[in-house]
């Protein structure tokens, strides 16, 4: 038991003597410092040492990078020793835009770089002002121009040619843009003291939460039509967008409820004192206040549905994953799924990564 | 009549009429545009459809099962099928996680640094994606015939894993039988001995008791009734294996996927629950002259489980409802199934009113478990 659970935040340079040259005082604490720990780094760098070996045969020396257009013959040839990264040149159109208008994908080409700055601009300490608010209508309406048309001379676009990244942002960003407004209507309700709108709150947070949203995208794609007066219908992306919508809303009301719970009471007695509304109250007074506290939590649940807004694959709506999907069901390129699921990976690893990094940064100064 | 109330009452009670009378006005249109649509498409609501044939093929299951059964069956096979995987998937996934997690707290600087490359890389891929990559890998894996061996007996091919086989008749589930109220008495036995321990501070070994009830007895047992204990080897015949235990290549990505996504969030809450151990209690343990294992075991883990189990519990959760991903890959969970008999009956009400009741019935029944579980570890104090 020695090798393995060191006692946290142990000074670990303090059980050796500090001779050497760093390195080898390096070496020696955090490799060397006992004979099974010595031996557990010789099996951890053997067994790594071979696998990065036989991932950079596969992946770089016998790796096909480019292929004349739509020939996957060169690709076929090494079938099984190397990689096909040929196939991301011959298909990332498809797979970052699926079937927009070839000519016309600068748009949502323009539109991912918007989401990416609106993103990066939620993220700084200096815009957490009302103006938010402003900024965030602003761009997701000139997105929806930009992917739309048909004003400003842009061509208009039908929303069943959307497809592939801008897809998945839209329902991501758009789930919390609208699930977060919900959500906190949702949260207030379930601590408010109205028996009737808290037992209604406490009823649709806990029936979205029970079940997978597989299901309810289940529900989104095939029972809408039911519930619909006969002739009423609605595209099938924003049917999944509301279903999206719903489940962020049940989730977020969470969140928020944790904040409000940390909150604490004076400052409610306080707002009451000044004879502020409760509308007042909670605008001015808690509300900014509970939902500073879980920022972290916020970012940590945003990530869970930039994830989840893969699972419309299900469904047959083309956001990434889909889009990935169907470049790989052409014959030629079939075998080659692994280079184009890795490909898709990396993107989603970056928007998560990054942001699970400002969440961690956002923690580590909380309370400063 | 309102003479006694305050405006503040009133006001209450406005708010509450407007929002349930909205929510009833919402449900109210739904349903009767649903009744409306039921009509005219001459599908009959209510759970009759269940008695009649389902006509589906369930390609893996738990039960047995052939397309003439019942919808109802077809239904019960799919819970079983999300049992199956869950079940598993939580044990599996508890103990990679928490190996991940200590891991990731280890001396040996490439120990953790490899256990945090694993945590990230999996927690920023979303799941489904995982799945199809882990399926992808499955399909490309050789034919039967050109099988990977890793272990004499054990076979992985594009027909799945294949593992040599215990055969379970009523005689072995007896012994089994016995074994598991073995596990049950030396519980109650060892509770005995530590609270006799207690009151007069001499320990007393507790492994005689758990060797006589959890092996001896059943091993008695099974010699008296010479219970023949064979081993099924899988054998390759023509193009695919007789014998054997098989998991199907579809049950064995869901699982892998399941179990490594998991197990990435668990070793997180492990991790923080074991730093959250305040830095005076190892040394406190140390200063006692405790062994190591005595210090994690008697210390050190029963304060990190405080804080490790009721996170744990929304992630047992979360796997269980992420199963129903089955779907993307045609493993036939509940979800799945139910997914079919819409498509077949139209009963879209009823179908997603089962799937709801299920995974309320699972979820509710972790939680109570868990709680029940997080109450008993829960710190007692004056």
């Amino acid at each position: 038991m020695t090798v393995i659970a060191d006692i946290p935040d142990a000074p670990r340079a303090a059980r050796r003597p500090q001779t050497g040259n760093p390195v080898s005082r390096w070496l020696r604490t955090n490799l060397f410092s006992s004979i099974p720990n010595g031996i557990l780094s010789i099996v951890l760098l053997a067994i790594l040492a071979k696998a990065a070996f036989s991932f950079a045969q596969w992946g770089i020396a016998n790796a096909v990078w480019l292929t004349p257009v739509n020939d996957s013959s060169a690709c076929r040839a090494v079938r099984g020793v190397g990689a096909c990264w040929a196939i991301i040149p011959e298909k990332y159109r498809f797979i970052l835009f699926g079937t927009y208008p070839f000519d016309e994908q600068w748009r949502p080409a323009l539109s991912v770089l918007l989401f990416i700055a609106l993103f990066y601009l939620s993220t700084r300490r200096a815009f957490w002002r009302r103006e938010l608010i402003y900024l965030w209508i602003g761009a997701l309406a000139l997105i929806s121009v930009l992917m739309w048309g048909g004003v400003l001379g842009l061509s208009y676009v039908s929303q069943d040619r959307w497809g592939g990244l801008p897809v998945t942002l839209i329902l991501a960003t758009f789930g919390l843009a609208f699930g977060f407004p919900l959500g906190i209507l949702v949260a207030l309700g379930r601590r408010s003291k109205l028996p009737a709108i808290r037992s209604l709150s406490v009823l649709y947070v806990e029936l979205i939460r029970g079940v997978p949203l597989v299901s309810l995208l289940f529900m989104a794609s095939v029972m809408f039509p039911l519930f619909m007066p006969s002739g009423f219908n609605i595209d099938k992306l924003l049917r999944a967008q509301i279903a999206i919508i719903l489940f962020a809303g049940a989730y977020l009301a969470e969140v928020v409820r944790g904040g409000l719970q940390a909150v604490p009471r004076g400052q409610y007695e306080a707002a009451e004192a000044l004879g502020l509304s409760y509308w007042r109250k909670h605008r001015l007074i808690v509300l900014p206040q509970a939902i500073r506290h879980v920022i972290p939590p916020l970012v940590n649940t945003f990530i869970a549905f930039f994830k989840d807004t893969s699972l419309v694959l299900i469904i047959g709506i083309f956001d990434l994953l889909t889009t990935a999907k169907t470049a790989i069901i052409d014959p030629a390129w079939q075998q080659f799924s692994v280079e184009v699921y890795i490909f898709v990976a990396a993107i989603y690893f970056v928007f998560c990564f990054a942001m699970s990094r400002y969440s961690r940064s956002l923690e580590a100064t909380r309370g400063r | 009549m309102f003479g006694t109330w305050g405006r503040r009452e009133l006001q209450g009670l406005f708010w509450q009429v407007l929002v349930v009378g909205i929510a009833l006005a919402v449900v109210g249109f739904l349903w009767s545009n649903t009744v409306t649509n039921l009509s005219a498409r001459r599908i009959t609501t209510g759970f009759a459809f269940l008695g009649r044939e389902a006509g589906m093929p369930i390609a893996d299951s738990l039960l047995a099962y052939n397309p003439r059964d019942s919808y109802l069956w077809a239904f019960v096979v799919g819970v079983a099928n999300t049992l199956r995987v869950a079940v598993i998937g939580i044990v599996l996934a508890t103990v990679l996680g928490t190996l991940i997690g200590i891991s990731r707290l280890s001396a040996n600087w490439l120990l953790s640094r490899l256990a945090a490359v694993y945590v990230e890389t999996l927690r920023d891929i979303p799941l489904l994606l995982q799945l199809l990559f882990w399926y992808v890998l499955m399909q490309a894996l050789p034919a039967a015939r050109a099988a990977w061996r890793p272990v004499e007996g054990v076979f992985l091919s594009n027909r799945g894993l294949i593992l040599p086989a215990i055969p379970i008749g009523p005689l072995q589930l007896w012994v089994l039988a016995t074994a598991v109220l073995g596990c049950a008495v030396f519980y109650v036995v060892r509770r005995r001995l530590v609270a006799r321990q207690m009151r007069d501070g001499k320990p007393r070994p507790a492994w005689p008791f758990a060797l006589g009830l959890i092996v001896v007895v059943p091993a008695a047992l099974s010699l008296l009734l010479r219970v023949p204990w064979t081993i099924e080897w899988p054998e390759l015949r023509g193009f695919n294996f007789v014998g054997g235990l098989t998991l199907a290549p579809e049950y064995f990505a869901l699982l892998i996927a399941l179990v490594t996504y998991t197990s990435a969030f668990i070793a997180e809450i492990v991790r923080s629950g074991i730093q959250s151990v305040p830095r005076g209690q190892w040394d406190a343990a140390n200063a006692l002259g405790l062994r190591r294992s005595f210090m994690l075991r008697q210390i050190i883990l029963p304060q990190a489980l405080r804080v490790i189990v009721p996170p744990m519990t929304s992630q047992y959760l979360n796997l269980t409802k992420n199963s129903s991903l089955a779907v993307a890959i045609g493993y036939q969970d509940v979800v799945s199934i139910a997914n079919t008999t819409l498509n077949q009956t139209g009963q879209a009400i009823e179908a997603i009113a089962l799937i709801m009741a299920v995974f309320l019935t699972i979820s509710l029944s972790i939680s109570f478990f868990m709680n029940w579980y997080n109450a008993r570890i829960a710190l007692v104090e004056r």
